[in-house]
């Protein structure tokens, strides 16, 4: 390495470096497990990091074409890692359709790794381009590595007897090597790695290292031009303790399970396949824990009715669903409020409206979650921020489930399903027990009547001798549980119903606002927005800016001190992935100051994004 | 009822709860309650053990008027609920209760799935051939031609028999009953809650206000004797006055035709012997024409085969992974 070089690291070496790798090309050149190789070796070395897989619809489009790529980008760095970084530092593009679909996406000045024998006429064709892109000049500004990948793999691989076919699938562990390289990593870690998943012998363990180590040497060995900067990975100092990465979809299902164990519940998750909801209900199903099940039912609406079923017989019924199957489920949501039984509803949000965008993430099934039910049919809504988030706010649907008698629905998202931090593996030992008490024997036992605190009605399992009652959508005597017609009943039944889910905003009274409690400018987010607001706020707060943020994890009741914050900053303004929901709420909350800021277009909102606008408030402001 | 008078025998009248039964007066759902109670009885069913869920209609407010727990659900998903309850609790005896509106309309598709699955419980489905709780619409189950508010000219589409997609959906206990026919239809629900699976009891159900006499054909007691066969698993299909008709199978057309004993003794050598095992016999048994053929009552099909909760509560029960164990389980570091 020379001199020249080793300036350029000790000048990224700053406070609040990162470095946002994106890999692309067609669904089966392997990018995600490439990507998922970079993350473990920037979480070895200790450091922060958030990841972002973004792959089509499709299963297996057209090989070449710009609908079939996938991609994954990984931001690592010291410091605050809350969003998968705006754009790439550095691309690595498979074929002319992956450069086509991401360039844009890729910093002035950034690296961009391209396989030069995929820029055949065919290729390019394929990918739309009318002409070559490495030659017409549409390049000028990156720094480009442009390698005969596909051929330098082949030859690598050639001494194991591979055709043709079986060694271009070794190009992403030849890739993967030289990004090793640039970030000064040797690759013995992915060498152990490869020989524990396939076997020390297996003649594709061989080849795959084989190309690892060429892609290594190539970078090392020849004309990588001296203005490439070699990134050197700091060592970086998170809380002690065992680590792994953690999507927000397994985060969810770990939480789940957690929460139903704490409360010596058996579980069920009662699910229908849906995009992006899916992995919940496989992780679930993978795990195999005592008591703990999954059925897979014929519909959206089965799914719900039977989670139900669960909770009515004494058990901790989930289900989970993306916007679709969410609409499908609402009148059995709403039984649900009605018979005032404890359940779990997991949206895993995708952009609308009806099939939308299904692999995109948008929040805009705020309102629906909060009042898509016919009648007045209150429930709890709980957004997690992040993937390691999603155990805890599962966790805290559990326990508001059953203390209430309620159900509670988790606003996830699309992206938070799939995008992956490291997480610090909690000991379950130290999480507290929360058993469940149902409801024993007692004479003149009316099923409706209430907690004086928190005006939940007992919990009966089935087979409770002499407990034996009725419970229906039809509405019930506030006390008896029979049928009632009486206009008074229906009033103050109504009127528990809203009181009981209103008082549950005692449990999140707790706000904390990140930053000064009072100054020019206050941005209020939910769900995975965290990510890019909190960098923002830090980027700006760090220059100087009276910039604070809130988060809020509960959507419904709505805290009373979010609703008193206005006083405090000259202005407000509400992030969020949809036209303005949570905005339109506070908005009818009466909160003053308030401004919106949206964005529907199915990608997470980008750090760029919101310093520009939040600058521009501040100025005014000023 | 308190808990401790329950120790003793119960009869029919301790399985009511204290809530006025509200259907209109004459209805056939008075009769088909006052055999689940009987059947209960004779049974003596623990109360606390047994559950009945029910969709929306007028059949599916019987569980109101049981001293037993009772869910009242939502249109056509009371399979769905009771799923989930047996998948919690698998000692639970579960009753779904449905119209042919709510289980072949509404709920078609989980009453499907429900038969298929096998879960361990009974349907009793009250057909009456009509919506009635919604004032008198031609159903799914309503014959071709039936004059209604939303049928004025007459139903132009084909009824849907509950039997023959039951037996399709891969049911394993079919039977069917008459509503007022107490003495057929209590044996009939005993036979259904011993069966170890999803049990299906259609129960033709005579609607007076909406659908009156829709089976008088059969039902009307000058006719039922020669209109309606009994079955009874291991006896000779028999039926009509003294038993002298029989069922016996044309091999040329695959069909079941009657043969008349007073005219011909020695027919009864082929006179079918009721094995309700067979399956094709059981088809050829729910797809006789009511105009030329009895209408076959009693327990049409049975066999056993594992059921969903079964086979759901063992392998969840005996899961014995350890989950800290599976969140260290692939890449981790330890700083």
């Amino acid at each position: 390495m020379d001199g020249n070089s080793s300036k350029i690291e000790n000048k990224n070496i700053e406070k609040n470096w990162s470095t946002t790798v994106r890999f692309a090309g067609d669904s089966g050149d392997g990018m995600q497990l490439t990507g998922g190789r970079l993350t473990f070796e920037a979480a070895i070395s200790g450091m922060g990091l958030a990841t972002f897989p973004d792959y089509p619809a499709e299963i297996r489009a057209p090989a070449g074409t710009t609908f079939g790529v996938s991609s994954f980008q990984v931001r690592f760095g010291k410091g605050l890692i809350a969003s998968s970084g705006d754009h790439a530092d550095i691309l690595v593009a498979m074929n002319p359709a992956a450069l086509k679909v991401n360039i844009k996406e890729v910093l002035p000045g950034g690296l961009v790794i391209l396989d030069s024998s995929s820029f055949n006429d065919r290729g390019i064709k394929k990918a739309g381009y009318e002409e070559n892109p490495m030659e017409n000049g549409s390049l000028s500004g990156l720094q480009i590595i442009s390698a005969d990948i596909s051929n330098l793999t082949v030859e690598a691989v050639k001494e194991f007897g591979l055709g043709n076919k079986d060694g271009l699938r070794c190009r992403n562990m030849w890739t993967l090597g030289l990004i090793l390289w640039l970030f000064s990593k040797n690759i013995d870690e992915t060498v152990t790695w490869l020989e524990n998943k396939f076997g020390k012998e297996n003649i594709l363990t061989k080849a795959n290292i084989a190309a690892l180590n060429a892609g290594h040497r190539y970078a090392e060995n020849t004309e990588i031009s001296s203005d490439i900067i070699r990134k050197v990975v700091p060592k970086v100092k998170p809380a002690k303790g065992k680590w792994r990465a953690i999507t927000g979809a397994e985060s969810l299902a770990f939480g789940l399970a957690t929460g139903a164990k704490k409360a010596k519940l058996n579980m069920t998750l009662c699910s229908y396949p849906i995009t992006p909801a899916s992995p919940i209900m496989h992780y679930l199903a993978s795990y195999k824990l005592k008591g703990i099940g999954i059925y897979q039912a014929e519909d959206e609406i089965a799914a719900c009715c039977s989670a139900i079923g669960v909770s009515y017989a004494g058990g901790l019924g989930v289900t989970s669903s993306s916007g679709p199957g969410i609409s499908l489920k609402t009148e059995a949501i709403g039984l649900a409020v009605s018979v005032e039984l404890p359940l779990i509803i997991i949206n895993s949000q995708r952009a609308g409206p009806s099939t939308g965008l299904p692999t995109r993430a948008e929040q805009s099934d705020l309102m629906q979650a909060i009042y898509g039910r016919h009648g007045e049919a209150p429930l709890v809504v709980l957004a997690p921020k992040s993937p390691s988030h999603c155990f805890e706010i599962a966790q805290n649907a559990v326990y508001i489930a059953i203390k209430y008698m309620t159900p509670v629905m988790i606003l996830s998202d699309a992206y938070l399903a799939s995008a992956s931090e490291p997480w610090l593996i909690p000991d379950i030992s130290k999480i507290k027990e929360n058993p469940v008490s149902f409801a024993e024997y007692e004479e003149n036992f009316k099923p409706f009547k209430r907690d004086s605190v928190t005006l939940a009605r007992k919990w009966v399992k089935p087979g409770t001798k002499g407990m034996e009652h009725r419970i229906g959508g039809l509405e019930k005597d506030s006390s008896s549980g029979n049928i009632s017609y009486d206009p008074e009943n229906h009033q103050e039944m109504t009127n528990y119903r809203s009181k009981k889910i209103k008082n549950i905003k005692n449990e999140f009274n707790e706000i904390t606002i990140t930053g000064q409690e009072n100054g020019d400018l206050l941005v209020i987010g939910w769900g995975s927005t965290n990510g890019p607001i909190s960098e923002a706020q830090e980027q700006l707060a760090n220059k100087g800016y009276k910039i604070s943020h809130v988060h809020v994890s509960c959507l419904w009741p709505i805290s009373e001190r979010l609703k008193n914050l206005a006083p405090q900053f000259e202005s407000i303004i509400v992030v969020e992935m949809n036209d303005g929901q949570l905005f339109n709420l506070l908005k009818a909350e009466s909160v003053q100051k308030l401004q919106s800021l949206t964005q529907v277009s199915g990608k997470p909102i980008r750090v760029s994004y919101l310093l520009e606008k939040f600058q521009k408030i501040l100025k005014n402001g000023k | 009822m308190g808990i401790n008078e329950k120790t003793s025998q119960l009869k029919p009248a301790d399985y009511a709860s204290d809530q006025e039964v509200r259907w209109c007066p004459g209805c056939g759902d008075y009769a088909i309650l006052n055999a689940v109670k009987k059947t209960l009885a004779d049974k003596q069913a623990k109360t606390e053990k047994t559950v009945f869920v029910s969709g929306i209609g007028c059949s599916s407010r019987l569980p109101y008027y049981m001293a037993t727990y009772g869910f009242h659900t939502i249109h056509g998903r009371a399979p769905a609920f009771a799923t989930g309850i047996k998948l919690t609790n698998p000692e639970l005896d579960v009753w779904i209760i449905t119209g042919d509106g709510d289980s072949l309309s509404i709920g078609g598709n989980h009453f499907i799935h429900l038969l298929r699955r096998n879960l361990n419980c009974q349907v009793l489905l009250f057909n009456n051939e009509i919506y009635g709780l919604t004032k008198g619409q031609a159903s799914p189950a309503s014959r071709t031609g039936t004059i209604s508010p939303s049928t004025p000219e007459g139903s132009s589409e084909s009824p849907i028999s509950a039997c023959e997609l039951a037996l399709s959906a891969g049911a394993t206990f079919v039977a069917r009953g008459v509503d007022t026919a107490i003495k057929q239809l209590v044996p009939t629900l005993s036979k259904a809650q011993e069966h170890i699976g999803t049990s299906l009891v259609e129960i033709y159900q005579n609607c007076i206000v909406y659908n009156d006499d829709v089976f008088k054909s059969f039902t009307d007691k000058s006719v039922a004797i020669e209109k309606q066969i009994h079955l009874e698993n291991g006896k000779p299909m028999l039926f009509g006055e003294n038993n002298m008709k029989g069922l016996v199978i044309n091999k040329d057309y695959s069909a079941l035709e009657i043969v008349d004993l007073e005219k011909n003794a020695e027919e009864i050598s082929r006179v079918l012997i009721h094995n309700y095992k067979n399956k094709t016999i059981a088809n050829l048994l729910t797809q006789m024409d009511k105009n030329l053929m009895p209408v076959a009552l009693g327990v049409i099909y049975c066999i056993d085969k594992p059921t969903l909760d079964n086979h759901y509560s063992e392998k969840v029960n005996n899961y014995n992974n350890d989950i800290s164990k599976i969140m260290e389980k692939g890449q981790t570091w330890t700083i």
